[in-house]
């Protein structure tokens, strides 16, 4: 990885210029061209190290969220997983060492719709879904420091 | 702070990020059938008023690698929610705390995540964690994710949804 790269992963995960040209400014920013920059953040975004330049939501102020999980036996895993996965509503669906083996994030435009998803899955899977919705958020999330030495 | 129409179309413009163009706002603006800078004011909006918590190149923990990834879900009486929340972030270790409901058969009511680029560097810093004092007498657990089935930003709005 170039030192171009690392500083285009760690140094802009909030505060992105919202000017009319945002590259520019980070080029300017790390003495580079504009055309540098954006090369190199396709490259990354290519690579999967970069999902995105863009915003990330504060959960509840645009619609409604909640954490879910699964007691899925696990025979059935992959199949429940990619039923869960379906839902254009999950964003994130992890299989993790525990009972509760299948987690996941429902965001809806509403609750109402939230809900409905969640009895769907509970539903179509015949398993118990464990709601636990955010109740306060203590951490400020300022992007993930990649420390590298 | 309540959307309006606008914000929720400018939030399905740019849910999947920025293209990576010499003029981006302009590029989604005109999508839109607004001007740049309308998108631009639109967006500073939003952050200001919190609904964008950050604005930026979001990285992948795992293509990074940071593969030894854990949710670690705490028991907390309830009146000291606070001051253990406090102590976890004090660290600097964790990458998110929330507090969520307590539920039959599931008495956890915190939740923190940890990130390491092995199971041995992830159980040190949650190690760390345990000598802060309003943690070390908790009891709490550790689900490391094996796989990744699906992962994203969060969609609201869909384009040409009705909201």
């Amino acid at each position: 990885m170039t030192e171009l790269e690392r500083r285009l992963l760690n140094d802009f995960q909030r505060g992105f210029p919202l000017t009319p040209r945002p590259y520019a400014e980070l080029a300017r920013c790390l003495e580079v061209s504009e055309v540098e920059v954006i090369e190199a953040l396709a490259r990354l975004q290519a690579e999967g190290a970069i999902s995105r330049v863009g915003p990330v939501f504060a959960p509840n102020r645009v619609g409604a969220s909640t954490l879910a999980a699964l007691s899925v036996p696990p025979e059935r895993l992959e199949d429940v997983a990619a039923l869960v996965s379906a839902y254009p509503e999950v964003n994130h669906n992890y299989e993790r060492e525990h009972s509760h083996n299948l987690w996941f994030v429902v965001t809806a435009e509403s609750r109402d719709r939230l809900a409905a998803v969640l009895a769907e899955i509970e539903a179509r899977t015949g398993l118990a879904v464990l709601d636990l919705p955010l109740e306060e958020q203590f951490h400020i999330d300022l992007g993930f420091d990649l420390r590298w030495h | 702070m309540a959307l309006n129409d606008d914000d929720k179309a400018v939030i399905a413009a740019v849910q999947a990020g920025l293209p990576l163009v010499e003029r981006p706002y302009a590029a989604i603006a005109e999508e839109l059938g607004m001007t740049e800078d309308q998108l631009i004011l639109t967006l500073s909006r939003l952050v200001d008023q919190g609904q964008i918590k950050r604005f930026g190149v979001v990285v992948r923990h795992h293509e990074l690698g940071y593969r030894a990834n854990a949710m670690v879900v705490w028991d907390v009486p309830d009146e000291q929610v606070a001051a253990a929340a406090a102590a976890m972030v004090e660290t600097q270790l964790v990458s998110l705390c929330y507090r969520r409901p307590r539920r039959p058969g599931w008495p956890y009511n915190l939740f923190c995540m940890l990130h390491g680029r092995s199971r041995e560097e992830t159980l040190g810093k949650l190690a760390t964690l345990r000598l802060q004092p309003e943690l070390a007498e908790l009891s709490c657990e550790v689900l490391f994710s094996t796989r990744r089935f699906k992962q994203r930003g969060a969609r609201y709005h869909e384009k040409g949804e009705e909201a």
